[in-house]
């Protein structure tokens, strides 16, 4: 009974909305002429991806509730172990230990990246054009840089006998580094890796950083100046209010980027001195594939994914934001 | 606006120190690779190759198998770029131009895509390519590296299809265009710098991909030239001459293309504008 009263009134309604809104028949035609088309352009980058990445995820997470070591992975055996991995990860003392070690590198990491890249990125835009080309090409020779060959140059500049880094610093009378090992301290190691990882991530914060100043007016300084603002005021109420939505997702970018850094932190010294130097994703390999705990690898490999999902979401929802501010725009431009 | 003289100095000066810190790493490794051996293993580092020698880079190029990995890798990085470019063509138009139910979760799994921490997959990946029995072949390492440059190669594009002013399609379209040919004849070449400036990134993430392959291809012929550079150090102990020739010749590809692409992409731009 209840249903009919409330049916009645729409009825009543339909040809004042007919009438009201003449818009969307005519609009919606031609879409659903050409409505399939755009999923039928989608359609192969789906599916490759599909079938490349998602069911990959899908194994690694079927992997991680089964007991698959050497024997069952020669034998093609399916043993299914329940949660075991995950206890048996969550429960040990190094999972925690090397979850709390990659959050502080990639912390202490971006943080440096994110003010150098900045400064640097400054300073382009204030050089003259000759010096700017300059430290272009330096820039953009160590973002090219691949990055075995970088961790091999870098192994070089750090050797113990006759890497340049040792002798420099003997020079400049420190002469205890004359045969320093790098790679026999946690900390050492460390620092070549962030140097590293500093040196290929900060030329892409700085160009694009450089690249974004250029879009600011040159009126708003001018007006500024006006004001009479300082080279800090007009940079505090002009430049960093321009760039802040550029940095917010460099930031989340170079988090994403050097939380999950496999190849710079493995082939430095394979997670060396004694695993001291294993982040999330080193650990899931060492674990996985190099002791041979396959299921346990792919264990922690889910838990690194989910971490990665987690911070990534922070990122996502930025992107999703300015996703809606250009379709409202675009809106607009329409209308 | 004057600067005073120190004002004017000193980001210059720090601009010189920051080029040498930057490039001094690839310059170290060059001139490391051309010094004969002497010069290397010296208590004073040279700075200068006062003698170059190719003798290091002839030791690299003898490593057994040398040319088969260059065949294979420039096959798999070519073949996976190229296919991930056509692909992403496609997509990044849908993405870009169209509006649809179900766009915004879409670009969505590309960009999560984008960030898949692949080295933690590779056990996965090795269950899934050994059950197809194709462990030691190229073309799973094709496609996953395909797939991996995939996200990456959709979402630039879609900004590169984005800027290509709508009116030109449409008025093509005017002039008896099918929405094809508009798109062929209009915005295709428009798109030509984007599409190179795309691939430079697909070209590093496929030349580069390491652990995938160290797990995949056992077979010292079916490998790549990152495990070739990576192995150098073991297999030569500590001779930095001849694994400073190898990380050469893996960078000289990488370092040319970018220089080249980089300026190329920007400019054509530019004059695509003004075309336009």
């Amino acid at each position: 009974m209840s249903v009919r009263t409330q049916e009645a009134p729409p009825r009543d309604r339909v040809p004042v909305e007919a009438a009201a809104a003449p818009g969307p028949p005519p609009r919606r035609a031609p879409a659903g002429r050409k409505g399939s088309l755009p999923y039928l352009l989608l359609l192969p980058a789906l599916a490759l991806t599909a079938v490349f990445l998602g069911y990959p995820l899908v194994t690694n997470g079927m992997l991680s509730f089964q007991n698959l070591n050497m024997t069952q992975l020669i034998q093609h055996l399916t043993e299914w172990n329940g949660v075991t991995n995950y206890t048996d990860t969550l429960g040990s003392e190094t999972f925690w230990r090397v979850t709390l070690r990659s959050v502080v590198f990639t912390a202490v990491n971006v943080v440096v990246i994110i003010v150098v890249g900045t400064l640097v990125g400054l300073l382009l835009a204030r050089l003259g054009p000759r010096m700017r080309l300059l430290l272009s090409v330096g820039l953009v020779l160590a973002w090219a840089m691949p990055v075995i060959a970088a961790t091999t140059v870098y192994q070089w500049l750090f050797a113990q006998r006759f890497g340049v880094v040792n002798w420099v610093l003997a020079e400049l009378g420190f002469g205890s580094m004359a045969d320093y090992n790098w790679t026999g301290s946690q900390l050492s190691t460390f620092f070549v890796i962030s140097l590293l990882l500093v040196w290929t991530s900060v030329p892409f914060v700085a160009i694009n950083l450089y690249a974004a100043t250029t879009t600011i007016a040159k009126e708003l300084y001018e007006a500024a100046a006006l004001d009479g603002a300082g080279a800090w005021q007009s940079f505090k109420s002009v430049t960093f209010p321009f760039l802040k939505p550029f940095l917010m997702v460099a930031t989340f970018l170079e988090v994403i980027w050097i939380f999950k850094a496999f190849p710079h932190v493995f082939a430095v010294n394979e997670g060396g001195p004694d695993r001291l130097t294993e982040t999330l994703p080193v650990y899931a390999f060492v674990e996985g594939v190099g002791n041979q705990h396959y299921g346990t690898g792919a264990a922690i490999s889910v838990l690194t994914i989910l971490i990665l999902l987690a911070l990534m979401s922070y990122y996502l929802r930025l992107v999703l934001r300015q996703e809606d501010a250009e379709e409202s725009e675009n809106e607009g431009k329409k209308g | 606006m004057r600067r005073s003289l120190p004002g004017r100095i000193w980001p210059n000066v720090t601009a010189l120190v920051l080029f040498a810190a930057f490039a001094f790493p690839v310059y170290w490794m060059f001139n490391t690779a051309f010094k004969p051996s002497g010069q290397i293993i010296s208590e004073n580092p040279v700075w200068f190759p006062t003698s170059p020698t190719l003798e290091h880079f002839r030791t690299a190029v003898a490593a057994e198998h040398f040319w088969a990995l260059v065949r294979n890798s420039v096959t798999v990085t070519v073949l996976a770029v190229g296919l991930s470019l056509l692909v992403a063509l496609f997509a990044s138009f849908a993405l870009a131009r169209m509006r649809f139910k179900g766009r915004k979760a879409i670009v969505l799994t590309f960009m999560v895509a984008q960030m898949a921490p692949w080295e933690v997959m590779v056990i996965a990946i090795y269950m899934i390519v050994r059950d197809a029995d194709m462990l030691n072949s190229l073309v799973p390492l094709t496609l996953f590296y395909t797939v991996m440059v995939l996200p990456l190669t959709i979402i630039t594009l879609r900004g590169y299809v984005a800027a290509v002013p709508k009116d030109l399609e449409e008025s093509a379209m005017v002039d008896g265009c099918t929405r094809l040919q508009a798109f062929r004849r209009v915005i295709f070449p428009l798109l030509a710098p984007g599409l190179m400036a795309t691939s430079l990134f697909g070209f590093i993430t496929a030349w580069n991909e390491f652990p995938m392959v160290l797990i995949l291809n056992k077979d010292a012929e079916a490998q790549t030239l990152p495990l070739w550079l990576s192995k150098f150090q073991t297999a030569f102990g500590d001779d930095w001459g001849a694994t400073m020739a190898a990380a050469s010749l893996f960078a000289v590809p990488i370092l040319l293309l970018f220089l080249y692409l980089q300026r190329k992409a920007v400019a054509g731009l530019t004059s695509g504008a003004v075309k336009g």
